[in-house]
């Protein structure tokens, strides 16, 4: 790995990518379904049994055994999402071909988020304490699967990673917040590479927050389309778990060892709205996205397609189109991921910055699943409506959260010489 | 009253899926740290599976912390005479 790194020059490049997401586990799956215009939702029955709850609707990693992914003693700590964040990172690794020699170098390290810790393993405990005010049957796992650096705790454990370990926590900015900080750690030279992203599990609870805001989706048609990103009928989130890892990396180092590179972060931008706790406001939007491409040295002419974070809610997806369409005008390519694999939350910013390399790879841009009836509030912008090449070279990737949190990044897929 | 033999296999029933080991593994002689590669952690969940298989306490019981072996267990466990299941 290269040390030394001068602080004003130091480029941040993608070399690796993992991920598990509600179509399964790799990256491979997420992108045949992202491609295909499948959907990750389902109607989770087992809901139904909660008085209140209005939404019985997510977008869940599908079962699968954990067993052969690690051993017992790396399993016992973890709870779902930080399984998720461990085997979507050994992909990652194993993706940008780093050895074990070099994880453990101190010169590598993590910035994986998540909203909170594992709420299933939240539910076993207060199953277990509340009825009688014991804690008698707690097991030793327990703290290790809900603190808040659950995730990035694991990954580090299970990989053998010797460097800093950041967990940052802001809910659907999680993993928007890990990419610029793993961005910024290197850029400042003391790390040589990041393992960046999120990790965020399906439970009723997470659901739930939602779903008291009245902003979870209630669409339990047959067919499902749900969630429905800028259409007209859209009524809300649909929640999603996985976890998306993409190895950041020093340009210098990348090149120094030969690895195959996604793409480049230019810039990121990240602002505190402190208008309202819950309600979204397009100026800070417009921020954002004018901060990352001011620190990435570009114009906004420049800016081939924006990800949009617009997650299906009435008033999300109007305040991020009348941002976009502010700072872009109306040509701009913009579409969402959230119909497709539902909003993954603090997963979103990586598993959506996964899925952009590989339009960026492809030069193909993917539309907004279910999105047929544009709401004239948002349809000011250029809406991607079916799968199409396209030249998707720099390219803006929003995230947003509850808490007033802004976060957009400019990503370019070639690294040019300068 | 349950056996003594029985009260082994029992144990050894519990620590084989507590810890995924293989049972021929936990014989009298095997230590625990050492030779079934448990540790700090799984020393917690170990009296918690065995709190619940028999019915017994042992968070508070001394001879828990001189426990080396699954013989130890054995003797301990019998020691406690727990109830038939």
């Amino acid at each position: 790995m290269n040390t030394g790194n001068d602080v004003s020059t130091t480029r941040v490049v993608i070399t690796g990518r993992g991920a598990v997401s509600p179509f399964g586990i790799g990256c491979d799956p997420l992108f045949n379904g992202i491609r295909q215009g499948n959907s990750g939702v389902k109607i989770m029955e087992e809901w139904a049994a909660i008085t209140g709850l209005k939404s019985l609707l997510a977008a869940p990693v599908p079962d699968f055994d954990p067993r052969p992914y690690f051993p017992r003693v790396q399993r016992r700590s973890m709870g779902n999402m930080a399984l998720y964040a461990a085997i979507a990172a050994r992909e990652a690794v194993n993706d940008s071909d780093l050895s074990a020699e070099q994880l453990a170098s101190g010169r590598i390290g993590v910035a994986i988020g998540s909203t909170t810790g594992s709420p299933e393993a939240y539910d076993t405990f207060y199953r277990m304490y509340l009825p009688d005010q014991s804690i008698e049957e707690i097991k030793s796992g327990f703290f290790f699967k809900v603190m808040g650096h659950s995730c990035a705790a694991n990954v580090s454990l299970s990989l053998g990673i010797n460097g800093e370990q950041w967990a940052p926590s802001s809910a659907c900015t999680s993993a928007a917040q890990a990419l610029g900080l793993g961005y910024l750690l290197i850029r400042s030279g003391r790390q040589d590479a990041m393992l960046c992203g999120g990790a965020e599990e399906v439970h009723p609870t997470v659901t739930m927050t939602f779903d008291v805001l009245k902003a979870a989706s209630r669409s339990h048609d047959t067919p499902l389309a749900t969630p429905r990103p800028f259409d007209v009928n859209r009524d809300g989130v649909v929640c999603g778990g996985g976890s998306g890892i993409l190895v950041l990396e020093s340009l210098n180092s990348a090149r120094a060892r030969g690895a195959a590179i996604y793409g480049e972060i230019l810039g990121f931008g990240h602002v505190s709205d402190p208008q309202h706790i819950a309600n979204p406001h397009d100026q800070a939007m417009a921020t954002a996205m004018t901060l990352a491409m001011k620190e990435a040295g570009v114009t906004a002419a420049e800016i081939d397609y924006v990800n949009a974070h617009a997650t299906g809610t009435r008033q999300g997806d109007e305040a991020e189109a009348c941002a976009i369409g502010n700072v872009f005008g109306s040509t701009v390519p913009v579409s969402s991921f959230k119909g497709h694999i539902g909003h993954t939350l603090g997963a979103a910013g990586a598993l959506e910055s996964i899925i952009l390399t590989e339009m960026m790879a492809r030069q193909e841009l993917i539309p907004t699943q279910f999105l047929t009836n544009p709401d004239p509030a948002c349809s000011s912008i250029n809406l991607v409506r079916s799968l199409h090449p396209g030249k998707v070279e720099t390219v803006v990737k929003n995230n947003f959260a509850l808490g007033g949190v802004n976060c957009a990044l400019v990503f370019r897929r070639t690294v040019h010489d300068s | 009253m349950i056996h003594d033999e029985e009260i082994r296999r029992q144990v050894i029933e519990v620590i084989a899926e507590e810890f995924e080991l293989d049972p021929v593994a936990l014989t009298p002689e095997a230590t625990l740290y050492d030779d079934l590669g448990l540790d700090s952690l799984d020393a917690v969940d170990m009296v918690v599976a065995l709190e619940k298989k028999f019915g017994v306490k042992l968070a508070n019981e001394e001879s828990i912390r001189s426990v080396r072996t699954m013989a130890d267990i054995f003797a301990l466990i019998i020691s406690l005479k727990p109830a038939g299941q």
